[in-house]
């Protein structure tokens, strides 16, 4: 989606306010809403492209107001409401409704290391031949879906070079809406500065952008 | 207690002097939270001590010392730097740093001619293993929009001013690759040992915002 999220290339944000000796977290709900978006996300009941969907789908002008945490705080409870793991009259009252059967916790303290230490892997291993070789021309498709897209608005249209090669990926565009993986052939594409930004950026500089296969076509 | 209401009055309610970006925070969202995790604990949803591990593993266990330790080794180890140029996830691997956020890592080396920066326009993907979790200067608008179109404007904000002969290479994280700069050694740090080197590598050096620098004279690291 066009949405307030896709803000490479935007003008009037401000300076960069670089906080010394930041901590990790500045404060206690802060971190428990890190932790949470993280304990649920062990139900599997929804994949990383879904939760920042959700994160997308906040208004853009609340988008702009919010905190990081807040923004993970309101996506959890769309999340959770979304997949019934919690009703709203549940999160209305913030007490389990009278018939709830007490769930087992898929994470428990012990299990967080096996968690993290692994992660999840977006790739996958499906043989085939990618479309493009390093060094190969492309264009960035201009398209403006309104669903979830990991290509920025910044290069649709424009013309870049196949950097490499990453490998077969899960597509975010479909598996944000729980419609399958699709995997396909993911490229670091090389985007020229003045491609992308004309007269006024370096002839020398230029921006990567790892891109899907379904977001390029030949050049 | 409903988490998802919104508040009409905004204020700033925390006892810190900084500034989030210009962004408030409702002064009930500690209590929001509070509500919400009682729900899910009370629902067995959620394990409260897997919530406790989560946040002092990245409090306390994962940061960019994890980053700074491979920096130093590919300074002093020829062979790991190219293990690490060539596969990122699989030399980081080799310290114990690996998952969450950092499954598929790629390596960019800054040189005398290059300087790589790294960016997410989109969200915020950072990698976690080797950095930890990214500061919110990171996350936040101002530099999500302009590295893109203006990185050595942002460079410069950071203190570094680059010639103009210099190539200048943004990476945005738009997949799950997450990218680590590995930083230029500096000059007259070769008789250091691998740890105090380590010593002298920063976050922002390793996100590009920032070179890695002797401290001055008389400063110990």
């Amino acid at each position: 989606m066009n949405g307030v999220h896709d803000m490479g290339g935007m003008h009037g944000m401000g300076p960069i306010q670089v906080e010394k000796d930041e901590p990790v977290f500045h404060e206690a709900w802060e971190a428990h809403t890190f932790a949470m978006n993280i304990a649920m996300g062990a139900w599997r009941r929804w994949n990383i492209d879904a939760s920042r969907y959700e994160i997308e789908l906040i208004p853009a002008p609340q988008y702009l107001r919010m905190s990081y945490y807040e923004k993970w705080f309101i996506r959890l409870v769309r999340l959770l409401e979304k997949t019934g793991l919690v009703s709203p009259v549940e999160l209305q009252t913030g007490m389990p409704s009278p018939a709830y059967a007490k769930a087992v916790p898929p994470l428990t303290a012990d299990q967080v290391p096996g968690l993290l230490a692994p992660g999840t892997l977006a790739s996958r291993d499906i043989p085939g031949e990618p479309r493009f070789q390093p060094g190969a021309h492309v264009r960035a498709r201009n398209l403006h879906p309104t669903g979830h897209t990991r290509l920025p608005r910044y290069a649709r249209g424009k013309v870049g070079t196949i950097y490499r090669h990453h490998g077969v990926f899960v597509f975010p565009d479909s598996n944000a809406h729980f419609l399958g993986e699709t995997p396909q052939h993911l490229y670091s594409v090389r985007f020229a500065a003045r491609e992308l930004w004309g007269e006024q950026a370096s002839p020398r500089d230029a921006v990567y952008i790892d891109m899907w296969d379904n977001y390029l076509e030949p050049a | 207690m409903d988490p998802t209401h919104q508040p009409k009055h905004h204020h700033h309610d925390h006892a810190h002097d900084h500034d989030h970006d210009h962004q408030d925070v409702p002064s009930d969202l500690t209590l929001r939270v509070k509500a919400l995790e009682s729900l899910l604990v009370e629902k067995g949803l959620v394990d409260r001590a897997a919530l406790d591990v989560l946040i002092d593993t990245y409090e306390n266990k994962v940061g960019p010392r994890n980053g700074a330790r491979v920096v130093a080794r590919a300074w002093v180890d020829p062979g790991y730097k190219k293990r690490l140029l060539d596969d990122g996830t699989s030399a980081i691997a080799e310290f114990g740093f690996s998952g969450r956020q950092g499954e598929h890592m790629r390596v960019v080396e800054n040189t005398p001619q290059v300087h790589n920066l790294v960016v997410c326009t989109l969200c915020s993907c950072y990698p976690w293993p080797v950095l930890g979790l990214p500061p919110v200067w990171y996350k936040s608008a101002p530099y999500r929009s302009r590295a893109v179109i203006d990185p050595r404007g942002v460079l410069r904000e950071f203190g570094v001013e680059l010639p103009e002969e210099v190539e200048v290479r943004v990476w945005d994280s738009t997949a799950e690759l997450r990218y680590l700069v590995l930083p230029e050694q500096p000059a007259g740090t070769e008789k250091l040992t691998e740890s105090e080197l380590a010593a002298l590598v920063t976050r922002d050096a390793m996100v590009g915002v920032a070179k890695v620098t002797m401290p001055p004279p008389g400063v110990r690291s």
